[in-house]
């Protein structure tokens, strides 16, 4: 009979699930496990409230269509396809663009303070990709607000008790037990590879520790520090879905990297300013005179190149965020006409962001937060002034490959299936930014901060039905698993502090950043790319020679930053060999050798299993198809990408509407509709 | 150009428990355009080797998202508590002065500038600063709110567990238990809201009692450090009065 029990194990203890990551896809993931009666360990780098997601800026999507335009899930799950360049699997982009609308509604009735109209519904804004005001704000730090809602809601399961199945209170377990300042090693895994635990390091007294657990989660956001500086917190360094993807994982389409079009330069980090600024009206433009001398709001209209609205008059300023990085950098690299700086004489990479045509009140109100770092670190009123901004790296759109239950009745998915966001580890699931499964090869904006609420969602009953179906609890396993692997990581981590080489890691990460920012971001080229990964090699081979700077035995930040390092060398490299394979251009992804979108060939995910070289190197292994299994059952997944909603057809933003076709119709209706009462 | 540095003067301790470990140590670094406190930490790491040429060990501090939303980076610089990210050099050392990094004081230290704010994320609970949420799946959309009250909500709401009020405030020693203004911000946040409004009532007991809102000695030292500008003295003001007409009558509305 207690075998049976979901809550306790045979030796008394309570069966808990382990969530890696608390941004808003794992604080979701605990939120949806707590209702499922499943109690959880939390790990996280930082206090949960501090997570990643609190930098996002400008909203959420939801078609929740208070505007009267015609707005439906349907035309989203079109937008975001589209954008994502048909590399995206279509049952779990529909089943997000379904859920979204009740998912703003939830963190409405969480407390998130959403902005309103003036009678009382909430308010919604325009975001790159589509004609709709479809996006949800909470002034312009909704992830803060969004993060917060959710952290609140798993504090409070922090207070609540366990019960087992008669509902009688197990003294002292509560439902959520938080592990803040702790860092993921590793899985445990049994002799079968299945996920049973992880390992885990204090950072505060370094110590390192195995945790048995029924099923594991990582959530654990994006790596955008491999590229050095980007729009990215400093904690982004992606080390976590690097351990698990040596252990065996999948790692998807790593090479679909985003590049956000506009960000301010800095000496620690380019930091975003958000797409809501176009959404709000702002505009992009150059002087037509590259030699202009003039500041910018000086310079008059007639003598502004607004090119981004010249070249595609439909969507404008909004167009993709791929294709508005690509515009900017022709722009400034390629015609060299970005901003002239009288003192250097040189055109910077710099355009024009301008918001100055709009009322300050209405930029205070719903723009202040952005407003306000771009006057704390410009030092210039971008109330008053064209704001300066370049593309800068921002997100990762590849991450861990996850597994989905496609719903035959409708093309979505089936929920509280324990094959959504599973990964080919059993008993690993992913979610949010580290998992690959809703952007395609290119995401819009505001999708994210529900790709991640989404797939914590689909994960948390996802692991709840998974950890029914096994026979025996991970508490209940051979203690000696727990103890190899902990042994392991122990030896680990004693080698990194044994390292005295010459090297300097953090000199060794600038080198590797600088390649991977220029070569391997907007534009391609294989001969670059070639050489990029002959630097990665270098780098790892240099890795050996490097000494580390601390040895102390309290928070000790340069050996952890060694680990995490090494860790992202295996990422980059991911990144750089899917770049050099794929010969097309898709989304994110421009090679201007290979310029067309090729879908004979490359409408496929790319497939990436860790490999070594046998000298300290790593190798990637690229397949088509792989057989993995979930709740005992074997699955047989492939590089196919679900396209069964809607057909792929070339991305044309030039033209207004031609992300959906329902879209169009409604827009020229209503516009017709305007002109008659105009 | 190139010669220019920066001096940072960084109060550092290895260990809570080694006070004979505790040394200020001064680094020099290269200035940068557009640099912060942050960066100047980031040269330091690269090169951790004092003014007086000793090779020493990198100095630990805390950072997350480097644009003041995540309040992790708080220290006191030049005296003052605040984000270290948005410290601009230029700012702060307009004519080359000396930096000065100290950990804040009113939370145990860790290690160099880190120290344990666990205590601001235990006076969450203490307050119930959520609201009493059914469940996740779907019941339709939220009560309708005035734009009016969105805009008294959603500044409270961005309060960032940050710590330097905490840190400015008089009546927060070892000696006391006073549970501080950003807790305290929060129960007015959660009572203003038309679901959050129905807890009232164990919100503002949370504060009653010893340790509560009466413990503000209004020096208002709070609300001049607040990097969110949040109306502190006004909401321990509308808390304490909200607790006062509890505390009168709020048996009889039961
Ligand atoms: C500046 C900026 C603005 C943005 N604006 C928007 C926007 O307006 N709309 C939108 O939709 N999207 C936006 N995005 C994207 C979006 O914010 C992120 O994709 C999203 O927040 C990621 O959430 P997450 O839950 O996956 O991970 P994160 O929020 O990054 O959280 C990761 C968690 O994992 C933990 N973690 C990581 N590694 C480890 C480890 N080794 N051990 C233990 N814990 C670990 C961290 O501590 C953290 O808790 C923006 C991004 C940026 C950079
Ligand atoms: S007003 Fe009250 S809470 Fe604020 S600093 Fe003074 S005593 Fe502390
Ligand atoms: S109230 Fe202000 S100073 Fe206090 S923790 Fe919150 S943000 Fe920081
Ligand atoms: S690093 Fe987040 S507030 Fe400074």
């Amino acid at each position: 009979m207690a075998k049976k029990s979901t809550v306790r194990s045979e030796n008394g203890k309570v069966r808990r699930v382990i969530v890696v990551g608390g941004g808003l896809a794992g604080l979701m993931t605990v939120i949806k496990l707590c209702e499922a009666g499943v109690p959880v360990d939390l790990f996280s780098l930082v206090p949960v409230k501090r997570s990643h997601s609190v930098c996002a800026q400008g909203g959420i999507n939801a078609s929740v269509n208070t505007k009267g335009e015609g707005d439906s899930p349907r035309v989203h799950l079109e937008e975001t396809v589209y954008g994502g360049d048909f590399l995206a699997n279509q049952a779990p982009v529909k089943g997000m663009a379904d859920a979204a609308p009740g998912i703003v509604h939830m963190l409405d009735r969480m407390g998130v303070p959403f902005n309103r109209t003036p009678e009382g519904l909430l308010d919604f804004r325009r975001f790159g990709g589509t004609l709709f005001h479809r996006t949800a704000f909470a002034g312009a730090t909704t992830g803060q607000q969004l993060l917060y809602a959710l952290d609140e809601q798993v504090r409070r399961y922090e207070t609540e008790n366990v019960e087992d199945e008669k509902g009688i209170v197990i003294k002292g377990e509560k439902m959520v037990r938080k592990f803040e300042f702790w860092d993921f090693l590793s899985l445990v895994q049994d002799e079968n590879g299945r996920a049973v635990g992880i390992v885990a390091q204090d950072l505060k007294t370094m110590d390192i520790e195995a945790f048995p657990g029924e099923a594991v989660c990582l959530a654990t956001g994006g790596p955008g520090i491999v590229f050095g500086k980007s729009t990215n917190s400093v904690i982004n360094t992606g080390t976590a879905a690097a351990a698990v993807y040596q252990q065996g994982a999948c790692y998807a389409n790593g090479e679909f990297i985003q590049i956000h079009p506009t960000a301010i330069p800095g000496a620690d980090k380019l930091r975003l300013i958000s797409e809501s600024a176009r959404g709000e009206g702002g505009r992009v433009w150059v002087p037509k005179d590259p030699k202009e001398s003039r500041r910018g709001k000086d310079v008059p209209e007639k003598d502004r190149d607004y090119f981004l609205e010249a070249k595609y008059p439909g969507y404008g300023n909004l167009v993709p965020r791929d294709i508005a990085a690509r515009e900017l950098f022709l722009k400034c690299f390629h015609d060299g006409k970005g901003v002239y700086n009288a003192k250097s004489g040189k055109n910077e990479l710099e355009v024009y962001l301008d918001l100055t045509h709009i009322g300050e009140e209405t930029l205070r109100r719903k723009l202040a937060g952005i407003l306000e770092i771009y006057e704390k670190f410009v030092g210039e009123d971008p109330y008053h002034n064209p704001m300066r901004v370049f593309p800068a790296v921002h997100y990762s759109m590849g991450g861990l490959w996850v597994d989905f239950e496609r719903r035959e009745s409708d093309g979505g998915v089936v929920r509280g299936s324990a094959r959504n966001q599973a990964t080919n580890i059993e008993g690993l699931y992913a979610a949010g930014e580290v998992d690959y499964q809703y952007h395609g090869a290119n995401r819009l904006g505001a999708n994210s901060l529900l790709s991640c609420i989404y797939a914590g969602m689909e994960a948390g009953p996802a692991m709840a039905t998974y950890i029914q179906t096994l026979n025996k609890s991970s508490n209940d396993l051979s203690s000696s698993l727990f103890e190899k692997a902990e042994k392991r990581e122990k030896s680990n981590y004693n080698a990194l502090l044994k390292m005295d080489g010459k090297e300097n890691a953090y000199q060794l990460h600038d080198e590797m950043a600088l390649l991977m920012l220029r070569d391997c971001t907007i534009e391609r080229h294989n001969d670059t790319l070639d050489k990029v990964i002959e630097k990665i090699d270098e780098i790892q081979d240099r890795f050996k020679n490097v000494g580390v700077t601390d040895t102390g035995a309290r928070a000790n930040q340069g050996a952890q930053f060694l680990r995490h390092f090494k860790n992202m060398t295996t990422i980059a490299r991911v990144i750089a060999t899917g770049a050099r394979n794929r010969d097309e251009s898709r989304g994110a992804h421009y090679k201007p050798a290979f310029k067309t979108r090729d879908d004979e060939n490359w409408q496929r995910s790319t497939l990436a299993f860790h490999a070594e070289q046998g000298n300290g190197r790593s190798e990637v292994k690229f397949v088509r198809e792989f057989d993995y299994t979930v709740a005992a059952t074997s699955f047989h997944a492939t590089d196919k990408v679900d396209i069964s909603l809607v057909a792929p057809r070339a991305r044309k933003y030039e033209t207004a509407g031609a992300a959906s076709a329902a879209a169009t119709g409604n827009l020229e209706d209503k516009k017709k509709d305007a002109q008659a009462h105009a | 150009m190139g010669s220019k540095t920066v001096r940072l003067k960084v109060l550092r301790q290895d260990h809570p428990s080694k006070p004979e470990t505790k040394r200020w140590e001064e680094f020099d670094v290269p200035w940068e355009p557009q640099m912060n406190v942050i960066s100047a930490l980031m040269a330091v790491r690269k090169n951790p080797v004092t003014v007086e040429g000793k090779k020493t060990t990198p100095v630990v501090w805390e950072s997350v998202c480097l644009e003041e939303v995540c309040g992790a980076c708080t220290m006191i610089v030049n005296g003052r508590v605040r984000q270290s990210c948005t410290a601009l050099i230029d700012q702060i050392s307009p004519n080359g002065e000396e930096v000065t990094l100290e950990p804040m004081t009113k939370f145990p230290l860790v290690r160099d500038l880190v120290v344990d704010r666990q205590q601001m994320f235990d006076n969450l609970k203490t307050v119930k600063a959520w609201i009493q949420l059914d469940g996740t799946h779907e019941l339709g959309p939220a009560p309708r709110q005035a734009p009016e009250n969105q805009e008294e909500a959603y500044p409270l709401s961005r309060c960032m567990t940050c710590g330097c009020c905490m840190e400015a405030c008089p009546q927060i020693n070892e000696g006391s238990d006073f549970i501080g203004p950003a807790a305290i911000s929060q129960v007015r946040l959660f009572n203003l809201h038309p679901s959050g409004k129905m807890h009232a009532a164990e919100r503002l007991e949370a504060v009653m009692g010893e340790g509560g809102v009466a413990d503000c000695g209004k020096a208002q030292n709070c609300v001049e450090v607040c990097p969110k500008e949040i109306p502190l003295v006004d909401s321990i003001a509308q808390v304490s009065r909200a607790a006062t007409k509890h505390m009168l009558f709020g048996w009889l509305l039961k």
